[in-house]
């Protein structure tokens, strides 16, 4: 019980978070306001979930620019798909039970 | 965490999962229309065919323009039906009609297409245009297929049916406009409506 508990993890305890995750999970890359829309959160509220999970090294935060626009595309990195992963296998157990 | 917000977390994820990486705003309704252009079309080229006195089609006369001329028709007006209609529809889903997701069923849908299209044409203009209808129903088919990764699922048993009647219409090519009519006019009736009452309403 211990160890499944320990695999629910904190940093998709959001629901903003846990979008952000299961977009980037089934997209290669996915820019601002592509989250901004689907999640329909604001973008202080966006930048400030997207800034946790980047500082968990969990997404990539690529900044550019398409003519003189500013872009931002974020993609899931190796190590927030295995913690995403995990804390999904964590939950079904978690229901199951 | 109680199990309720955790079943709300499974929930918005295969939600948030689906949402951004299929376009669900496809209309139903447009495939029906879509059918019934077909059967009006095929209709009017049976029309010309048997009123030209020979109960088969020359190639490059003048009735052979007008069928080519009736089948872009089909074809156009089936596509400004479907952008109109699916972006009323997705206008009332808060999509819009042009996204991540539209393009992506776009470029799946048209490359097997086109790639079909510019091949039949090849054909025609080289003689072999018995295959025709065969090669229409299987490249289409096959546009489905690929397509509907990216959209509503079912569209795919719609393009296994059409390569279905494609590779049946290979074997009695005789019958070319009568499984024509079929893959395109009587299928989309009733695809289009599965979608209407599942989807669009």
């Amino acid at each position: 019980m211990s160890s499944i508990i320990g695999n629910i993890n904190k940093a998709f305890d959001h629901r903003i978070r846990l979008g952000i995750m299961s977009i980037l999970i089934v997209n290669e890359y996915a820019d601002f306001k592509m989250l901004k829309e689907l999640l329909g959160a604001t973008d202080g509220n966006l930048a400030s979930h997207t800034k946790a999970l980047e500082k968990e090294a969990y997404i990539l935060v690529e900044k550019s620019f398409i003519g003189r626009k500013p872009n931002t595309r974020y993609s899931a990195t190796k190590k927030g798909r295995e913690a995403f992963k995990k804390h999904v296998e964590a939950i079904e157990k978690l229901l199951k039970q | 965490m109680s199990t309720e917000d955790y079943l709300k977390d499974i929930t918005e994820i295969k939600n948030m999962m689906n949402k951004s990486s299929r376009f669900f705003s496809l209309s139903g309704l447009s495939g029906i229309l879509a059918g019934i252009y077909a059967i009006i079309g095929a209709a009017i080229a049976y029309y010309l065919v048997s009123n030209s006195g020979r109960d088969y089609l020359i190639l490059h006369s003048k009735i052979f323009n007008y069928i080519l001329i009736d089948l872009a028709a089909i074809a156009i007006l089936s596509i400004v039906t479907a952008a109109i209609l699916s972006n009323r529809k997705a206008r009332k889903n808060n999509e819009t009609l042009w996204n991540g997701t539209s393009r992506r069923l776009l470029a799946a849908f048209l490359i097997p297409l086109i790639t079909g299209g510019i091949y039949i044409l090849i054909k025609i203009y080289s003689n072999h245009y018995g295959h025709t209808g065969s090669l229409m129903l299987i490249f289409y088919g096959l546009a489905l297929v690929n397509a509907s990764k990216y959209t509503i699922g079912n569209v795919k048993y719609l393009g296994y049916v059409e390569i279905i009647l494609g590779l049946a219409c290979a074997i009695y090519p005789g019958f070319g406009f009568w499984f024509w009519v079929l893959g395109f006019g009587v299928m989309h009736i009733i695809y289009g409506s599965m979608i209407y009452f599942n989807h669009d309403r």
